[in-house]
């Protein structure tokens, strides 16, 4: 992969979205991810290498605001937590890539659209983000978890995720397992 | 194999068994043949769960040549196998598989359980996903340590395992007594299996600073 995919003609396309220089992603409208995926389609992004999901949750962000008089504040807001879905395309017949692009929910009943009609290769990619965020992908053909086993409780990659405590003796805990092993040892 | 160990369990002076030898005739037990025939050609199971699974097929490659111990016929079906290297991180959700297996393979039987994790979870113990060794539903024979262990240390635990088997008495080992030893399955719950060890085969390790479950999660 040589040229990286300008997500120029992407925004000329979709005014609804956005483009987050930092991350250098496009953030796609929850509405509009699947007409979007089926254009990139038609413009020759052929290709979806990787899907994943990533946790934020709920915390303050400071930021500097520069007010009319000139003097510069620190505002404190709460963000909300949210989930991204992040999806990164390749070109194959254009020979370029990547283009990242996400989907954002909340972390409350996520829910996102599928891309799995457009590439197929997002079919076990986007069942582990089910399994392992609890993200439902709406229009996705075999919505099932991959990873863990249907009766398992919980989504183990959400930052909340508290596993079920069952430490066991170590000669030489560490860490976490020094926490665990601190609060107590249990026989199995 | 030297005639001295097929004359295990025999009080046959030396004299005597070399004229029995010039005659044509081999002095031996039942258990002693037996073992060193079965010794000999322990078929294990094409089976593998992690990155042990290499240092295991790597042992079987001309380099290493698992061959020249009588155990190259890795077979693909639990009912033709006599050995079963688990080899490799034996996750909650493989376990049940894995004990499946070992029901479905017919006496006499035996397990090397290879590497870190499958002895006892290794480096995954603490986590939520990884069973905390194999050996907490099915016996094991052999334990192999190492992360992964080298071919040649797989073809040491066949060495040991080899002695071990040349040590069976068929009239009292399990592996001949008690029919073909099948362990129940352990099903799923919410978050780990049930349930989670076989008393039969395991027992928690004694533990004086133990307390229960409900103290150290409150």
């Amino acid at each position: 992969m040589s040229a990286p995919l300008s997500h120029e003609p992407v925004l000329r396309q979709f005014p609804d979205a956005e483009w987050d220089e930092v991350v250098g992603a496009v953030i796609v409208p929850l509405g509009q991810a699947r007409a979007l995926a089926e254009w990139l389609l038609g413009q020759g992004v052929d290709y979806c290498s990787n899907v994943t999901g990533v946790d934020y949750l709920e915390c303050e962000v400071k930021e500097k605001v520069t007010k009319e008089d000139g003097t510069v504040e620190t505002v404190t807001r709460t963000e909300p937590g949210r989930i991204d879905v992040v999806y990164h395309l390749y070109s194959m017949q254009n020979k370029t890539g990547p283009l990242v692009i996400k989907q954002r929910t909340g972390r409350d009943n996520a829910e996102v659209a599928s891309l799995t009609p457009v590439w197929r290769s997002c079919e076990l990619q986007e069942r582990e983000v089910f399994d392992l965020f609890g993200v439902k992908f709406t229009g996705h053909p075999d919505l099932r978890r991959i990873l863990m086993w249907d009766e398992f409780e919980g989504h183990p990659m959400r930052k909340d995720y508290t596993e079920p405590f069952d430490y066991e003796w170590e000669p030489t805990p560490h860490d976490e397992i020094l926490e665990k092993h601190q609060r107590g040892k249990v026989i199995v | 194999m030297t005639t001295e160990n097929l004359n295990a369990g025999f009080d046959l002076d030396d004299t005597t068994r070399a004229e029995l030898e010039r005659a044509g005739v081999i002095v031996s037990s039942v258990d002693s043949l037996y073992n060193w025939a079965r010794g000999g050609s322990v078929w294990p199971l094409t089976f593998g769960l992690a990155c042990c699974a290499i240092e295991m097929i790597a042992s079987a490659t001309s380099r290493f040549d698992i061959s020249r111990f009588g155990s190259e016929v890795f077979r693909a079906s639990p009912r033709q196998a006599d050995l079963m290297i688990v080899s490799g991180t034996v996750t909650k959700k493989m376990a049940p598989q894995v004990v499946r297996i070992f029901n479905q393979m017919p006496e006499p039987k035996w397990v090397i359980a290879m590497g870190a994790c499958a002895i006892s979870g290794g480096p995954f113990k603490q986590g939520y996903n990884v069973l905390k060794g194999i050996d907490r539903y099915i016996p094991v024979d052999v334990y192999l340590p190492g992360c992964p262990p080298r071919p040649e240390a797989v073809l040491q635990s066949l060495n040991y395992l080899q002695e071990k088997i040349r040590t069976q008495d068929i009239k009292s080992d399990p592996a001949f007594t008690k029919g073909r030893r099948q362990y129940p399955v352990p099903r799923f719950t919410g978050t780990d299996l049930e349930p989670p060890y076989n008393p039969e085969v395991w027992q928690p390790p004694a533990n004086p600073n133990a307390k229960p479950l409900e103290e150290a999660t409150a």
